[in-house]
């Protein structure tokens, strides 16, 4: 049986660190799935973003929709310096799945969708856009609104073969 | 090539139902879990929740719920592991829902937090779509996990895969 899930790299945290960065993705994928369990020192529910093979201009939106418990809400950023995809905690680490499909191709912009865990606060949802000339994808830089990501994150990315 | 994404069992249930899916004795050797299942309830209403409990446990659990019906959302809170509305007796016949739960770090000595979609259509109304962020506040391994419905049996046909996912 061909393997078409494989981890491309893993990475749990001996420190706290603002960013955790995968380089040299390789293109020999059709998908990308990136799996977090993450913990953040401060801003306890304040986003987590992405960068795109280090971009920093604003190429990046969003929409997300969320539940607190009590009320259901949607909203949207746009033009901004990186790309949220999910929310994180200071008390638990929080699982956050992203999905970023045909990510290899130069002829698209990239979008991707995510699951994000905030259980104490909210479940989302986000669809994050990069609209940078396109190009492959070859790294991935993942932050956050503030702080540091916590010792004990981990994080996975894992390749998806079509074929 | 190491396969990182292995199906561990799957429950298919018989004619008669089942009070329960029970999947006993998980190997401690993948990170992540993930099942899917499909799903429907013998209750004679149209549509109930499935719960999660971890080692037999339906305790120490937070949930944060996002849910749409076709003509409203809605966000609401629960005290157990759950996945919103399955079908039961009452829906279109033969209609079954989709559910999926993903544990991440299933073996860590930390809480589990654990996302579950579920969705539900019916050519009709009360379908949903839901996702929700739970949290299992317990740190020890995960070593069974036991699905139930909200009220009823699991119907014929009812369904739920296992699968271990590694990170190397």
């Amino acid at each position: 049986m061909p393997a078409t899930y494989e981890p491309i790299s893993t990475q749990t945290l001996g420190s706290d660190v603002a960013t955790v960065t995968f380089s040299s993705i390789p293109a020999t994928y059709t998908d990308l799935v990136l799996v977090m369990a993450v913990k953040k020192s401060t801003s306890d529910g304040g986003y987590l973003a992405l960068r795109y093979n280090s971009d920093t201009a604003t190429n990046y939106s969003a929409t997300y929709m969320y539940g607190n418990g009590t009320s259901a809400l949607s909203g949207r950023v746009s033009s901004e310096a990186f790309g949220r995809f999910g929310n994180a905690s200071t008390s638990n680490f929080e699982n956050t799945i992203v999905s970023i499909q045909n990510y290899a191709n130069a002829t698209t912009y990239k979008t991707s969708i995510s699951r994000s865990n905030l259980s104490n606060v909210y479940t989302l949802s986000y669809c994050t856009l990069w609209r940078k000339a396109p190009e492959a994808i070859n790294s991935i830089t993942i932050l956050a609104d503030s702080g540091n990501l916590v010792t004990g994150s981990t994080f996975t990315l894992y390749g998806i073969k079509a074929a | 090539m190491a396969v990182t994404y292995k199906l561990i069992e799957t429950v298919t249930v018989g004619s008669g139902g089942a009070a329960s899916i029970a999947f006993a004795s998980i190997p401690q050797t993948y990170t992540d879990l993930l099942i899917k299942l499909s799903l429907r309830s013998t209750n004679a209403v149209t549509n109930r929740n499935v719960y999660l409990n971890p080692n037999g446990s339906s305790a120490n659990a937070t949930a944060r719920i996002l849910l749409g019906d076709g003509s409203s959302v809605s966000s609401s809170t629960s005290t157990r592991i759950i996945g919103r509305d399955i079908p039961a007796a009452s829906a279109t016949s033969s209609v079954f829902g989709n559910a999926e739960f993903y544990i991440p770090n299933y073996r860590s000595s930390v809480a589990k937090s654990i996302s579950a979609d579920t969705v539900m259509e019916n050519n009709a109304t009360a379908s949903v779509s839901s996702i929700t962020a739970n949290l299992w506040n317990v740190t020890d391994a995960i070593t069974t996990l036991t699905f139930v419905p909200e009220a009823g049996d699991f119907a014929q046909y009812s369904s739920a895969s296992l699968y271990g996912i590694s990170n190397s």
